[in-house]
């Protein structure tokens, strides 16, 4: 009975398999950590010392991020329509920076210009107002009121709030120049400054006359401030020959000045005047070209009173003797034509 | 004596066009570290009469502009044991030198300690036919010098004519234009064993870098650890270094002995690791922290733990330092008992000065003087290098000497005799040179 239980076989023992023992969890045995070689290999030294070249660290450092940036805007700047974009966007910008209130010039303040000349500058500037101060070219716009003939200096200037400021000096006319195309007023460097039709326009200012007077007007003015006590005798300069004056006086007188020295010359003329009364006298001509020699010649009725006297025919108008019996009326002509002069 | 000639001045002529670069390297292999300086010449321009900087033997033509050191790898007795190691080394320091310096360099000047150094003095004498001499007579002078049969396969490092006489008046450091009837030079060779060097060569190569000159590390660390005076009136200079200790002898300013001795500091450490049965690392740190060679009662009580010693887990154990010590003196006295034998053979008890300088790594164990005073002789002091200009602090440890006097040489480079052109006698007869040179001589 024992070998039909089938538990017999299972009490035995032998053929039973042990259980199954785990082992308890261990920490594994703790690795020495593997040091890393410090050593670079013969690849990455390679690498590192190449750079170490100056031009392979310039050229990876600065050229390569470069020719990206310029490859990216080349690119993308390729199309038209964002490149017009793009100076739409900027031209934008700076218009609406140049146009801001601050840069704004609203109106313009001129001092020191009569008003003919304050119209010109008005009418000179490039822009109407108001304007941006970046639109205004205060040097151009100086070289141009300056091409004026009337103004002698101007400071252009944009004050804040807006104004343009400029202040004019304006040339004084000193002296009046006769010549074949009209009469000009001077000034006293002899700078034109503007056209009269007439001379009685400004009777204050003297009078000079001839062709290159102007280029000599601050010695016709030193001239004619010798001249004060024959001033109010005095008609004028004349320029000959574009080097040398004649002072013109009344009753057809003359002085003939000397190309250097003139002044000095007429000084001793208004001196020797003064001692002697030269010019009241009948002289028509003082030469005093000739230096140390002064020439004076004689006018028709001096030369006839000497003529007289000697008990010579008198001269005529023309020069030439004339009979003794017209000698008195052409004498007392003579007197009438200075008279009227 | 040509081959030594053209050798001489093939070295001298590779230098100088590495200085021509402007930046250079020194590279000092020794047993245990590898130090790396990079130096960049200015030339003499750099200091101003007012700044009271002279010539200084160069030192002030040129300042360092990168360091590195790092462990030295596959090196044994300073000779270059595994190749492959070196060269890792090599690339690393050379790598991080590069890397402070922020310039390629690619020119290096090595030091090498080991390769069994032997010195040799060379004599020479000429009759003088003009009866002064000239700057021919100097180059036929050194060309006459006989030379011994150095062995086989050994290479000439340094070759310096050390002493000039004319007529028996000797001393002479520049006999140019003396009378006399002749002219004699004493010479100092240091060969070093041809195949150790070719090693180095070979390492430096690899890296990509060009060999500009090789130096024996006794004379550079001579070079630095030695005063002016010292130099002049006659001292040793004794290089402690990990695996060779290093021995040279200077006088009138010139190396007349240099040698070495293959133990070192490398060997203290192996002591200590079997002596207390503790790793390689931790005998290190042990020696370098706690160690010395004089001991007194203090280190009876003076316990150092030695933690854990790698074997065992968790194990404490403590020694006192005068175990330390104890294991430390006899190979520190088995060394300078060798140095002492190299300085006898040197005949250095014969010098009007005996002094004794100590260098390197090793010089820096405490106590370390007074015991080389009692086995050297009276006169010893423990010398730092040269300050030179660009040095961080951390590289002026005496361990740095001879990386700072490999420097030092190359700014100062005491083989200018060199320069004097082969005397006409060596060049192959009906040569354009000889001619063109007959023309410059007499014309």
């Amino acid at each position: 009975m024992q070998g039909l239980n089938s538990f017999s076989g299972n009490q035995d023992g032998a053929g039973r398999p042990a259980p199954v023992r785990h082992a308890p969890s261990r920490p594994l045995p703790s690795k020495p950590a593997v040091r890393k070689d410090p050593a670079p290999s013969r690849l990455a030294y390679r690498l590192n010392r190449m750079m170490l070249r100056p031009l392979i660290r310039r050229l990876v450092r600065i050229g390569i991020p470069a020719f990206l940036a310029m490859m990216v805007a080349g690119i993308w700047l390729s199309d038209e329509t964002r490149r017009a974009n793009l100076q739409g966007g900027i031209d934008g910008l700076i218009d609406r920076i140049q146009h801001r209130d601050a840069f704004m010039v609203h109106r313009m303040e001129i001092e020191g210009a009569s008003a003919v000349v304050e119209g010109g500058l008005r009418a000179m500037l490039p822009v109407p107002l108001p304007a941006s101060s970046f639109d205004i070219d205060l040097e151009k716009l100086r070289e141009r009121v300056l091409k004026l003939d009337a103004v002698e200096a101007v400071d252009l200037r944009i004050k804040p709030g807006g104004v343009l400021s400029a202040v004019v000096t304006e040339r004084v006319p000193a002296v009046l120049w006769r010549h074949p195309r009209g009469i000009e007023l001077l000034d006293k460097t002899g700078h034109r400054v503007a056209s009269v039709t007439e001379r009685d326009v400004r009777g204050d200012l003297p009078l000079i006359a001839g062709e290159g007077a102007d280029k000599a007007a601050p010695e016709a003015l030193a001239l004619i401030d010798a001249a004060g006590p024959i001033l109010p005798r005095l008609r004028g300069l004349e320029r000959i020959g574009e080097r040398r004056w004649d002072l013109v006086l009344d009753r057809g007188q003359r002085i003939k000045l000397p190309e250097d020295g003139a002044l000095r010359a007429l000084e001793g003329v208004i001196a020797s005047n003064q001692a002697q009364g030269m010019l009241d006298r009948d002289i028509t001509v003082i030469d005093l070209r000739e230096d140390g020699r002064a020439t004076a010649r004689l006018g028709l009725e001096a030369q006839n009173g000497i003529r007289r006297a000697r008990g010579e025919p008198e001269l005529g108008v023309d020069g030439k003797p004339v009979a003794p019996a017209t000698a008195s009326g052409s004498a007392s002509k003579t007197k009438n034509t200075k008279k009227s002069g | 004596m040509k081959d030594l000639y053209q050798g001489q001045r093939a070295m001298r002529n590779m230098r100088r066009q590495a200085m021509q670069r402007g930046v250079i390297a020194v590279l000092d292999i020794g047993t245990s570290k590898i130090a790396c300086l990079v130096l960049q010449f200015d030339g003499p321009g750099q200091f101003r009469e007012t700044d009271g900087v002279g010539p200084m033997a160069g030192q002030s033509n040129f300042r360092v502009i990168g360091n590195a050191h790092t462990r030295s790898r596959g090196m044994r007795f300073g000779e270059i044991e595994t190749m492959a190691e070196t060269e890792r080394a090599i690339r690393t320091v050379i790598q991080s030198a590069q890397k402070s310096a922020g310039v390629r360099v690619d020119h290096v000047i090595a030091c090498i300690s080991g390769a069994s150094p032997a010195s040799y003095g060379l004599a020479g004498e000429i009759r003088l036919p003009l009866g002064k001499v000239t700057e021919g007579d100097v180059a036929r002078v050194l060309a006459s010098c006989d030379v011994p049969d150095f062995g086989r396969n050994r290479e000439v490092l340094h070759a310096q004519p050390v002493n000039f006489a004319v007529d028996g008046r000797s001393g002479l450091s520049d006999p140019r234009d003396h009378n006399g009837d002749s002219l004699a030079v004493d010479m100092h060779v240091l060969t070093v064993d041809g195949d150790a060097a070719g090693n180095l060569v070979h390492c430096i190569r690899r890296c990509d870098m060009e060999l500009a000159g090789v130096a024996s590390a006794s004379y550079a660390a001579g070079l630095a650890a030695l005063v002016e005076d010292e130099q002049e009136l006659g001292a040793a200079c004794v290089d402690l270094g990990g695996g060779t200790t290093g021995v040279s002898v200077f006088i009138k300013k010139h190396m007349i002995f240099a040698d070495a001795v293959r133990y070192g500091g490398e060997l203290i450490t192996q002591d200590i690791a079997k002596g207390l049965r503790v790793t390689h690392a931790v005998a290190e740190r042990l020696k370098t922290l706690h160690g010395g060679v004089e001991a007194t009662g203090r280190d009876d009580h003076e316990m150092i733990q030695l933690g854990e010693s790698g074997d065992w887990d968790a194990e404490r154990r403590q020694i006192s330092r005068a175990d330390l010590i104890g294991i430390m003196r006899p190979r520190v006295e088995e060394i300078l008992e060798k140095v002492g034998e190299i300085l006898d053979a040197a005949g250095f008890d014969f010098m009007p000065s005996r002094q004794v300088v100590l260098t390197g790594g090793g010089s820096q164990i405490p106590g370390l003087d007074a015991l080389a005073a009692r086995m050297l002789g009276q006169n010893v002091r423990i010398g730092r290098p040269l300050r030179i200009q660009g040095l961080p602090h951390n590289a002026t440890a005496p361990s740095f000497s001879s990386a700072i006097g490999l420097a030092l040489l190359t700014a100062h480079p005491q083989d200018e005799w060199w320069d004097f052109d082969m005397p006409a006698e060596a060049y192959p007869a009906r040569s354009f040179k000889r001619a063109y040179r007959w023309f410059k001589n007499n014309w």
